[in-house]
This record gives structure tokens, C-alpha cells and sequence, in this order.
């Protein structure tokens, strides 16, 4: 282990313009990853706060008593897809409405709008369906005289979160797949480099795994460095877009340290292919 | 005498090239210094791949100390060649290494103890004359020297048997008897030697058993000089 250590390091120094290439192409390719991780990260956080304001709105029916009203508070604050739920008198409608629609605020009058029961969704129940379920329920209370959640906003939201989650895996596996490719070619460089060493490795009775090791190390190496230096480029770029145009999320520590961890893993993955044909060869060589 | 490996109608045919061995068998004991000659594309090189394991044969069997072609996996080939003993007429050295870490990786990619490495390469670079240039590189020996350090790489592991694919044709006149009068002190020792070779005249000084190849078949086994006199 410790030869194939060293024999894995000295691969940097006796060729470093290769290692240095080999990491950059690691890195950009990752990069690209990294970018669309980026993207697919605040579609993300966007769509979650739109998700956010999902809400069910119960509209109650003329004169119903605080004792009817707290009950069914009660009731649905217990349901478990209930994250949020508050009454919404006549006056607090009045005011929100003034506030949010300014230009009309003369028109409104505390005596046309109904009291209501406002829902918050916990994560998990905004699908359209969950929504319609508990909507239906919500309309079975007597006090209640309509229930409205916006059916077709939910749905047009559910299908783009469907869409991007589809769209987003299989763009990851395309990049993953590339990645691995482009890491695979940039070790198989290194191993073609020292074709000879292999060759001299077999002949003398190496044993396959140690033969693969150095390499395995090396490309370990090569992507949790081209990992890295991916991270870094993505915050640049991540920090670019947020001064120029708008405000985005970056990846967590644990999303970098992901991050990286996956850069060593298709290195060595990349290595695995690279060396495994170039050892199938080899035994026909040697 | 035992035998040390044995052919047994081994053929190696090629899909695009076709024979390139045909049921050649012999045997060779232990201890003994045996020359392969031939035409170039007779058969000699596809010969010693089979006696290394890189090629198996295509009919009949080959059989090195106790590994046989027939069941050896592919997994025990290192275990073989840790035991062999290979050289070739372009060195095959790490040409960014000094003399002594050439010698040195043989033992250290089979797993030799740290504290051992260094006195074994010591000895090996007694053994082959070139203990004044441990620390040259490759490139700065002249060819003799760096096929000295080729048969002290393939001594490492202190192999039973020696295979040597046409390790003079690279060098001079005085080279080559330098590098056959080490072959000979080697064989002195007990390893058995293969040496495919050309250069009748080699054979002839010699008076060694020589095997002669034309085609891909045997056509001679025998120490008789005279008849490769009349070749020349």
C-alpha cells in the first residue's frame, strides 16, 4: 500500500504538466456538473418557496360562532399535513387586501369579505392531489361555505417540480456519465505514460491489483483535487451571478463535501475502466 | 536432471495470421543452457511468450515448473513470473530511474522486504559487473551495460529459469561475449537458460543444445555445430 502511495505520487512529479492537465480537465468537467448542480439547487429553492405559499383558503359562512370556529381550528390544526393554520377575520382581510392592492383600497369594504380559515401545508402534502383531499375534507365542516386553493396554479406547479426533477436526473446522469468518461481518457493518458512501468510491472510478477492501485490512487487524487478546484470555479460563479443579476443559493458544506467525495469516486471509477482495459491488454504484451 | 518446463504438441495459431507455432514439444532440464533459433517470424518469440505465460497455446500444452497452460488461471501468471527470469533485445529499462532502482522495483512490485531490497541490488550489480554505476542512468550505460542491468533486474527473485528473447541483437561483438559469458555463469548457478538468438556463430562456439525453428515447426534438437555450419 505504501509503494503503491508513493508510486501514485511520484505519477505527479515525473509528469506534472500531465497531472496538471489531467486535474483541469477533471475540474472543468466537474465544473459543469457543478453549474448544473447550481441551477438545479435554486430551481430548487425557488420552486420551494413558491411551493411555500401553497395555502388553502376555507371561506366561513355568515355568522358562525367563536365556539364552532375554534373547534374546527382545533380539528384541522391536527391534521397531519397541516403545517399552519389561523383565522382570518373580515377586518384582517380588509387590511391585507388595502395593503396589497393599494390602488383599489377604496373599494374594499370590511362587510364584503367573509371571514376565513387560512391552511399552510406542511412539505410532502402541496401535490394537487394531498390539496384537493383535504380541501374536500375542509368543505365537509358546516361552517364552512367554500374552499379554494387555486386547483390549477397547484397543478401547473406540481407538473414544472415534476418536470425539473425528471429534466434534473437524467442531465446528472448524462454529466456523471461524461465526467467519468473525460476522467476515464485523462487517467488512461496517465496510464498509456507509463505503458512501459506496467509492462515491467507484469513481467517481473506484479499482481494485478497492485498494479492498479498506484493508478486507482492517482485518480482518486486527480478528482478529489479536480473536485475542488470545481467547487471553487463554481463559486466564482456563483458569486458573479449573484452581483450581476440575482441573488442565488450555493451548495451547503455538506453538498461540497459531496461534491468533492463524488469527484475522488469517478476518478477512481474512471481509473478502474481505464487500467482494467489497459491490463486486459497488457497480459498479451508482457 | 528434472525438467524444469516441457512443450507437448503446443501450437499457438493467430486469428488474422494464422501458425505461428505447430506442435513443437521438447523439454528442458534443470540447469541446462538451451538456444532457439530461426528465421525472424519463425516462431522463436511466440515460443517464449508461451513458456512466460503471455500467450497461451492454441492446441497442446505447455507446462513451467508446475504450472500447466491447460489449467493455470490468468490469476497465477504474477506467482509464475515471480519465479522467471525474462530479457529482451530492447532492455525494457525505467528509463527515468537510476540503475539501482531498476533493480530495485522488481523486488519492490513483488513485495520483497524493505530491509532486504537494498543489499540483493548490491549483489546483482556485483554479479553483472556494474557495481561502480548504481546510481548512472540508463541512458547514460552503453547498450552492453544496460542489458547487464536487464539480467539483473530478471535475477531478482532468483528464478529457476532464465528467458532471453534475442538479448544480443542490439549489441556489438564484444558486448554480446560479454553478455553470454554472464548468461553462462548464471546458468553456472543453476538457473536453467532460453536463450532465442540468430547468431549461429553464438550457438556453434558454444557447443549448447540448440532447438531450431523454421515456420513455426521443429526441425532440430541437437548439439551438432557442423549442421549450422553449412547454414552459414
Amino acid at each position: 500500500m505504501r509503494l503503491a502511495l508513493r508510486e501514485a505520487l511520484l505519477a505527479f512529479k515525473r509528469a506534472p504538466l500531465l497531472s496538471v492537465l489531467g486535474i483541469t480537465t477533471i475540474a472543468f468537467s466537474l465544473f459543469a456538473f457543478g453549474l448544473f448542480g447550481l441551477v438545479a439547487i435554486n430551481i430548487r429553492e425557488a420552486l420551494r418557496a413558491v411551493e411555500d405559499r401553497v395555502e388553502v383558503r376555507a371561506f366561513l359562512v355568515d355568522g358562525t360562532t367563536e365556539d364552532a370556529l375554534s373547534a374546527v381550528l382545533g380539528d384541522i390544526g391536527a391534521f397531519p399535513e397541516v403545517r399552519e393554520v389561523g383565522y382570518v377575520s373580515p377586518d384582517s382581510a380588509l387590511a391585507r387586501s388595502r395593503e396589497e392592492l393599494a390602488e383599489f383600497s377604496d373599494v374594499f369594504d370590511a362587510s364584503v369579505l367573509p371571514g376565513s380559515i387560512e391552511i399552510r401545508l406542511r412539505e410532502g402534502f402541496r401535490d394537487p392531489r394531498s390539496v384537493q383531499a383535504l380541501s374536500d375534507r375542509i368543505a365537509t365542516y358546516p361552517i364552512v361555505d367554500d374552499v379554494r386553493f387555486g386547483q390549477e396554479w397547484v397543478a401547473k406547479l406540481y407538473n414544472v417540480r415534476t418536470i425539473a426533477v425528471f429534466a434534473g436526473t437524467g442531465l446528472g446522469v448524462v454529466f456523471a456519465l461524461v465526467a467519468v468518461l473525460i476522467i476515464g481518457s485523462t487517467i488512461r493518458m496517465a496510464v498509456l505514460a507509463r505503458a512501459r512501468e506496467i509492462e515491467i510491472m507484469r513481467l517481473v510478477g506484479a499482481t494485478n491489483w497492485f498494479v492498479r492501485l498506484p493508478f486507482l490512487i492517482e485518480g482518486l487524487i486527480k478528482g478529489a483535487l479536480g473536485g475542488v478546484l470545481a467547487v471553487g470555479m463554481s463559486w466564482l460563479a456563483h458569486t458573479a451571478v449573484t452581483r450581476s443579476l440575482f441573488e442565488t443559493v450555493f451548495f451547503t458544506p455538506s453538498q461540497i463535501a459531496l461534491g468533492i467525495v463524488a469527484g475522488a469516486a469517478l476518478g477512481f471509477v474512471g481509473s478502474l475502466l481505464s487500467v482494467g482495459r489497459h491490463l486486459r491488454a497488457a497480459w498479451r504484451d508482457a | 536432471m528434472s525438467g524444469v518446463l516441457r512443450l507437448d504438441a503446443a501450437t499457438k495459431e493467430y486469428p488474422r495470421t494464422g501458425v505461428a507455432v505447430r506442435d513443437v514439444s521438447f523439454e528442458v532440464q534443470k540447469g541446462e543452457f538451451v538456444f532457439l533459433t530461426g528465421a525472424s517470424g519463425s516462431g522463436k518469440s511466440t515460443l517464449l511468450k508461451m513458456l512466460s505465460f503471455a500467450e497461451r497455446p492454441t492446441r497442446g500444452e505447455v507446462k513451467v515448473s508446475g504450472f500447466t497452460s491447460s489449467t493455470m488461471r490468468d490469476a497465477d501468471i504474477p506467482q509464475l513470473r515471480r519465479r522467471l527470469g525474462i530479457v529482451f533485445q530492447d532492455f525494457r529499462l525505467l528509463t527515468d530511474r537510476t540503475v539501482e532502482a531498476n533493480i530495485a522495483f522488481a523486488l519492490e512490485v513483488t513485495g520483497a522486504a524493505k530491509g532486504t531490497i537494498g543489499p540483493r541490488v548490491g549483489r546483482l550489480l556485483t554479479q553483472v559487473g556494474l557495481a561502480s554505476k548504481a546510481t548512472s542512468m540508463p541512458h547514460e550505460l552503453s547498450g552492453g551495460e544496460q542489458q547487464r542491468v536487464a539480467i539483473a533486474r530478471a535475477l531478482a527473485n532468483d528464478p529457476f529459469l532464465l528467458l532471453a528473447d534475442e538479448p544480443t541483437g542490439n549489441l556489438d561483438e564484444r558486448a554480446t561475449r560479454g553478455i553470454v559469458q554472464l548468461l553462462r555463469e548464471i546458468n553456472a548457478l543453476g538457473t536453467a537458460v532460453v536463450m532465442a538468438t540468430h547468431d549461429l556463430s553464438l550457438i556453434m562456439r558454444s557447443g549448447h543444445r540448440y532447438l531450431e525453428l523454421e515456420r513455426g515447426e521443429l526441425i532440430y534438437d541437437g548439439t551438432d555445430a557442423r549442421r549450422l555450419a553449412r547454414h552459414q
